[in-house]
Formats: structure tokens, C-alpha cells, sequence
């Protein structure tokens, strides 16, 4: 183990600032890219599902 | 013996069954090996006597910039494939992978800038290793802004196809510009020709962390052109059954 409390963790030897932005910045983006995806789908289906009830009511007059 | 049919699965209607159920898979293995590499990267890999603990940055710094090489590879090669056989599959995959590789493009970049601050005293030099890493950043944007600039699927896929195969001679010249030219960027970490001279931990917590990001990178980029087939397949009759499906 390398650190002797939650304390020496965070400090991180004095670079906290720098690993952690690093660390945390770099899983913020992960984590906004999924959910851009995720919402991608909804609105795609969304639509696609519009489109296909419209052309059922139009196909059934 | 009954021979399988590989154009099969390059037909994108098999191909987005395929791909729905190959992703949970990689997603699940993509979190726990975050986990672990995290773990190994903070908890065992010992501290190091030059960089201090700031040198942990390389966990996420190093395997986003491989990443950020190797989708470019990879991307270049599906829209070289569909360029040539005209296949529209491999297109689509090329335009899935391309926001992935911008984003661990950028990691990289803003990790190594986050590096360098505290131990060569600057967020930014002019050196070849930067530099070129961020026209590689330049070049996704490049490809993604292209690609959405031009209606026609058929022509945006060539037009993209073009600067991916010309972007590609960045990659080596990205890769071996620490030894070409004289830059303040350290060598490389892993070679293939000499032992690693890092302590063993630290490698492999580096090498979990680049099959962490292989693996997320594999189940979103399969999610995304699963959106990319459903949208450019809409008119067709399979696609309506699936969304009746859904419903």
C-alpha cells in the first residue's frame, strides 16, 4: 500500500491538482460521451418511430 | 462441411444484431478493467523516484494516446476498405470510430499538458511530439466536421476516406518523433526491441488501462454505428420490423 491515510491519497505528493484533473477530466468526458450516445438513440428511435406511424396512417387510407 | 459466410455479417442488417450482442460484453469488461488498472495504477505501482507522484498521470495519459494512434489505424483502414470494394459497412464504421479517437486524442493532450506543467514548468511547447499528436486531433475533426458537411452518404464516405488514408502518415511521424527530432517529450515507454525499464507494476497497470480503453472504445463505437445503420438503413423493410419490434 502506498499511502498511509485518505489524506496522503488525495494530497498526492503535492501534484493533487495535477493528477486528479487529469484523472478527472478524462472520465467526466468517457462518461459525457455515453451519455450523447444514449441520448442519440432515444432521439433517433424516437423519430424513426414518428416517421413509421405516419407512413402506417398514410398507408391505411 | 458447410462454409460460413463472411459477407453475411457485412451485410449491415446481420451486422446490427451481431454488434447489439457483442457490446454488453465489452462494456462490462471495459468498467472492470478500469477498475483494476485504477487500482493497480494508485495502489500498488510504487511511487517514482524522479517524477514523484505526478508521474501517475501516465496511467490515463499513455493508453489515451495510443488509443488515439491506433483508432486513427483503424478507422483509416475501414474507409480505405470501403473506398476500394465500396462496401457500406465499413464505412459506417469508420465514421463510428472517428469521435472516439478525437476524444482520446484530446485526453491525451490535456493529460500531457497537466504532465508537463509540474515537471517541465510549461502546459505547452511547440515540439514535434505535441505538435504532431494535435494535428492528429485536427485531423478527426477534420474527417467528423467533413463527413457531417455532406448530405449524400455515398459522397461524404469518399470525401472522409480521403483524409483519413492522406491523415494516416501522421501516425508514424507522431510515433517516432521523439526519436527523429530532438524534443522536451520523454522517450517511449514500451519498445519492442529493448526490456521495459519500468518496475513491472507500472507496466502492468499502464497495459490494463490501454485494454481498458480498447475494450470501451470497441462496445461504443459497435453502439454508434448501430445508430448510424438505423439511420442510414430507415427506408429500408428490415428496419421497420425491427422498430415495430420495439414498440
Amino acid at each position: 500500500m502506498n499511502w498511509g491515510s485518505f489524506s496522503a491519497f488525495l494530497h498526492m505528493g503535492g501534484y493533487a491538482f495535477y493528477v486528479w484533473s487529469s484523472f478527472g477530466l478524462s472520465f467526466l468526458l468517457l462518461a459525457l460521451e455515453l451519455l450523447l450516445l444514449s441520448g442519440r438513440r432515444r432521439t433517433l428511435l424516437k423519430r424513426l418511430g414518428q416517421i413509421q406511424r405516419l407512413n402506417a396512417s398514410r398507408g391505411s387510407k | 462441411m458447410s462454409k460460413i459466410n463472411l459477407y453475411k455479417f457485412a451485410s449491415p442488417a446481420t451486422f446490427y444484431g451481431l454488434a447489439g450482442q457483442m457490446i454488453p460484453g465489452f462494456a462490462i469488461l471495459s468498467a472492470i478493467l478500469f477498475a483494476v488498472g485504477l487500482y493497480i495504477g494508485f495502489f500498488v505501482a510504487p511511487t517514482d523516484a524522479q517524477q514523484g507522484e505526478a508521474y501517475r498521470i501516465i496511467f490515463i495519459h499513455v493508453p489515451a494516446a495510443w488509443m488515439s494512434m491506433f483508432i486513427y489505424v483503424v478507422m483509416a483502414v475501414y474507409a480505405g476498405v470501403g473506398l476500394a470494394f465500396n462496401t457500406r459497412l465499413s464505412a459506417m464504421m469508420a465514421q463510428a470510430l472517428a469521435p472516439t479517437g478525437a476524444l482520446f486524442a484530446f485526453i491525451a493532450l490535456f493529460t500531457g499538458s497537466f504532465w508537463g506543467k509540474p515537471m517541465w514548468g510549461t502546459w505547452w511547447v511547440w515540439d514535434a511530439r505535441l505538435t504532431s499528436q494535435l494535428i492528429l486531433f485536427f485531423l478527426y475533426i477534420g474527417f467528423i466536421s467533413l463527413q457531417a458537411a455532406i448530405d449524400d452518404p455515398r459522397r461524404s464516405d469518399r470525401a472522409g476516406a480521403l483524409i483519413a488514408l492522406v491523415g494516416v502518415i501522421n501516425v508514424p511521424i507522431i510515433y517516432f518523433s521523439v526519436k527523429w527530432w530532438n524534443t522536451l517529450h520523454q522517450g517511449a515507454s514500451i519498445s519492442l526491441t529493448k526490456a521495459p525499464s519500468m518496475a513491472h507494476t507500472m507496466l502492468a497497470g499502464m497495459l490494463i488501462m490501454a485494454i481498458a480503453c480498447w475494450t470501451y472504445t470497441i462496445a461504443v463505437a459497435l453502439s454508434r454505428v448501430r445508430l448510424i445503420i438505423l439511420e442510414r438503413e430507415r427506408h429500408s423493410t428490415w428496419v421497420s420490423e425491427l422498430l415495430e419490434d420495439i414498440k
